[in-house]
């Protein structure tokens, strides 16, 4: 079984979580004999091919399909989309970005069909111009490759898939790894959430990356239930390396990291932080990571009073993520709203207890996180202040956690996107 | 015959401890707070730039004029510290103008501190400390105070007489005094015996803000157009204060700006219209006050405000403070002359200015020597270092409290 798979980023460039699960799934996959062509906008080179075939988007030329352009156009001629926006901004990009964007709206699209486009595959301004031409790039792949199904993960490739559906009359699979409600809360761009439940429509099966995800899509996009599959996320650890760090503050350390927007849920995080610091002086907390509420995060923080047991320190690269998890006593994700959510999971895997809100998949497949609704303040400082300060649900905390994460298998999730694979093919036969 | 009507120049020379980039990780773990790179570098520069040349062309001025030209320095104890570090000669030169006999040595906090807005024991012990090493480096007592960027209040000038200082540097602040001009000497409302100078702020701006500014109509501003103005502001008015930060000459207004002419040709400019220099302790003995001056909440020299809002304006700078003195009593308790002096350098002003977020209207002078993109990455850092200080003071107080159980 062969599958033509649309990335946008792979390992060891990624800015997000996209690229990594992208990664764990395709060796999966590989392990359940399944061929995988990941196609992505910009590939530099070094990711790791042992298990599948990159093809690189700036690498293939539209030319080819110029003969039967007419034919071509008919069939994915949905693809005209105007104007550029930018989601999934980079926080630390966003006042950069917010300038360049004024100017760039005025210049119109353009296509350019006898040239390569040289993808930025990132998340810039000229966000949507990309995702247009990486959809005729994908069509242009279909007709040069043989598969038996498509598969395409979140909305920048959604365009894609759709392309190289028409082109080749394969079934399409589209994978859920977040929508533009998670994002963006209420206040969502209906040109993203537009090309979302156009993907899920054409597509032959839906994939979610957990049954919240699932209400989600069913319930906002209004996606037949019966097409939408939920397949949860694993992890991989085996390039994991161990850490010896000794910890050097005396109190324990209350975590958290990731991005500081609204739907990572931080000032839930700071306002727990107050009342667990009114009954102990014995905690320290930190807040790892970057985002558009940094600054109102720390202003908060300094009002409550509550700064010198209350810690910023910036967007974390490398092994610095996994030094802080090993400073670590208790890691907290109060996400508002999360499709999955791979850190808790590293977090055990780092033997520190997990609190995690209801609001995110992960809280589906794990048994040993305590799980609080995201904005009860009371019961997530509860939580916290019993890991801090008890020794005993900590220890069970921390042990039964990392035996429960590391059965958390990509194999086996990658056995059940096999599964779908095999029934949509059935489906078109 | 009526006196000789003053003026009367007073320099401030400070330069703080600027901290290195202190992550989460260092806490507990690394004592080392200073970005001793940065801070011996600056030094270095401005000693060259500056101190060095300027007070070569002092120590010229007073030679030639035969004791007619004075003036007055503050320099904090901090920014001495420094000079022993890293620049040893320009100790030197400030030395040397001492034994001139034309240069009077203010007092000031040690730290160039916020103390006298938050501790007034602390405070006094700042002074006292800031004017032992002033009369063990420059043989001279202070008689005159000055606080941290001409920081008053009544309270603070009533504290300030307390320790037996007669003059007190302050600001003279349009919505302090109104119709009044600062041209004249004031005193303290609650001890009427500490007598107050004035910042004239048109006249020292016109030196510190405006020399170069090729916009400005003023410009360009040679010593005999400066005379003219200084003698007819001094028509009905007894003494004109120029103060302004030492830095002026040489780095705020680079060289080739003709800042060095100017003040070159500026003693003889003056003195050619019959006006006297004179330091402040000589302008207070010889002008009798017209009266009091009421500051019910401080004021100072920064900003278009003329108050403490540069220090403490907003919940980042009122935070990082209040954790900063509520050590007080722990690190006063402990007894320990290395915690002491930690104690006291987190307390230059400094560290505050850099957590400012009035970024539109005062921002240039807020990012010069500024070693932060943001006041908030300031505070952060800040903190960082203020907790591992506090786990420091923690652990020895538990450690003296156990010897005393011991005993």
């Amino acid at each position: 079984m062969r599958v033509l798979m649309f990335g946008w980023e792979f390992p060891p460039h990624i800015s997000g979580g996209l690229g990594t699960a992208c990664y764990g799934m395709t060796k999966g996959l590989a392990h359940n004999d399944v061929d995988v062509l990941f196609v992505m906008p910009s590939a530099t080179g070094d990711e790791d091919q042992s298990d599948l075939r990159i093809i690189n988007a700036s690498d293939v030329e539209s030319t080819e399909v110029s003969s039967n352009i007419d034919e071509f156009l008919g069939k994915v001629e949905f693809l005209r989309v105007e104007s550029n926006i930018m989601p999934y901004v980079d926080p630390e990009d966003y006042s950069k970005l917010s300038s360049e964007e004024q100017s760039y709206q005025t210049e119109s699209f353009k296509y350019h069909f006898k040239s390569k486009y040289k993808f930025s595959g990132k998340y810039g301004t000229n966000l949507m111009e990309e995702v247009v031409r990486y959809a005729m790039v994908g069509g242009t792949i279909a007709m040069q490759n043989q598969f038996d199904v498509i598969h395409a993960h979140d909305w920048l490739t959604y365009l894609a898939g759709i392309a190289a559906k028409r082109v080749s009359s394969k079934p399409l699979i589209v994978h859920v790894h977040s929508t533009e409600f998670d994002r963006s809360g209420e206040n969502i761009n209906t040109q993203v959430f537009d090309i979302e439940q156009m993907g899920m429509k054409e597509a032959d099966k839906v994939i979610t990356v957990s049954d919240w995800t699932r209400n989600i899509v069913i319930n906002k996009y209004g996606i037949d239930p019966s097409k939408v599959v939920t397949v949860h996320n694993a992890v991989d650890f085996s390039t994991r390396k161990a850490m010896d760090i000794q910890k050097a503050v005396p109190e324990k350390v209350v975590t958290f990291l990731g991005r500081i927007t609204f739907q990572k849920g931080p000032e839930y995080f700071i306002e727990a932080a107050y009342k667990v610091l009114q009954k102990t002086d014995n905690v320290r907390f930190v807040m790892a990571g970057s985002g558009d509420l940094l600054n109102r995060s720390i202003r908060r923080v300094a009002k409550l009073g509550i700064a010198n047991k209350f810690h910023f320190t910036g967007f974390l690269r490398g092994d610095d993520v996994q030094k802080m998890f090993a400073h670590s006593d208790v890691y907290v994700m109060p996400s508002v709203s999360e499709p999955f959510g791979i850190s808790p999971l590293e977090a055990m895997q780092s033997n520190v207890p997990t609190i995690i809100s209801k609001q995110s998949g992960v809280a589906e497949v794990l048994k040993y996180a305590i799980k609080v609704d995201f904005w009860d303040i009371d019961a997530l400082a509860d939580a916290i202040y019993g890991l801090a300060t008890y020794p005993a649900i900590a220890k069970v905390a921390g042990e039964k956690g990392y035996a429960e994460v590391n059965a958390i298998k990509w194999d086996n999730a990658a056995a059940k996107v096999k599964d779908v694979y095999q029934a949509v093919i059935n489906l078109k036969k | 015959m009526a006196t000789t009507k003053s003026i009367c120049f007073y320099f401030q020379v400070h330069q703080p401890d600027r901290l290195r980039q202190y992550r989460f990780f260092d806490i507990g773990n690394n004592f080392v707070y200073y970005d001793e790179f940065t801070n011996k570098n600056i030094m270095r520069r401005i000693a060259r730039k500056c101190y060095l040349p300027i007070n070569a062309l002092l120590l010229e001025l007073i030679k030639s004029h035969r004791s007619k030209f004075k003036l007055a320095f503050s320099i904090s104890g901090v920014a001495i510290e420094q000079f022993k570090q890293f620049a040893p000669e320009v100790l030197d030169s400030f030395k040397a103008l001492a034994s001139t006999g034309c240069v009077e040595f203010l007092a000031e906090t040690y730290s160039h501190s916020l103390a006298s807005i938050a501790n007034e024991n602390e405070f006094k012990l700042q002074v006292k400390d800031h004017s032992k090493l002033i009369e063990s480096t420059f043989g001279m007592k202070p008689v005159t105070f000055r606080n941290t960027e001409l920081i008053y209040s009544d309270q603070i000038g009533a504290c300030v007489a307390d320790m037996g200082y007669k003059t007190m540097l302050t600001e003279g602040a349009k919505h302090i005094l109104g119709w009044k001009s600062p041209n004249f000497v004031y005193t303290n409302t609650i001890n009427p015996k500490l007598k107050l100078l004035l910042k004239n702020s048109e006249l020292s701006d016109d030196i510190a803000f405006r020399f170069s500014n090729k916009s400005w109509d003023g410009w360009p501003l040679t010593a005999e157009k400066y005379a003219d103005w200084v003698e007819s502001a001094l028509e009905k008015d007894d003494t004109l204060n120029i103060f302004m930060d030492y830095e002026t000459f040489g780095e705020h207004q680079p060289a080739e700006s003709g800042i060095f002419d100017f003040l070159k040709a500026l003693p003889d400019a003056i003195l050619a219209k019959g006006i006297s220099f004179d330091t402040p302790s000589q302008v207070a003995a010889k002008y009798q006050p017209v009266g009091p001056l009421h500051v019910q909440y401080p004021i100072s020299w920064a900003d278009e405000e003329r108050d403490t809002s540069a220090w403490l304006g907003n919940e980042l700078q009122n935070e990082a403070f209040s954790k900063l003195y509520s050590l007080d009593k722990k690190v006063k308790k402990i007894k320990d002359k290395d915690l002491l002096n930690v104690y006291r350098h987190l307390q230059e002003s400094d560290h505050f200015y850099y957590m400012c977020t009035k970024f539109f209207s005062d921002g240039a002078v807020h990012s010069y020597f500024n070693p932060y993109d943001t006041p908030y990455e300031a505070f952060i850092n800040y903190m960082n270092v203020l907790s591992d200080f506090e786990l420091r003071v923690e652990a020895r107080l538990k450690k003296s409290e156990k010897r005393n159980v011991q005993k």
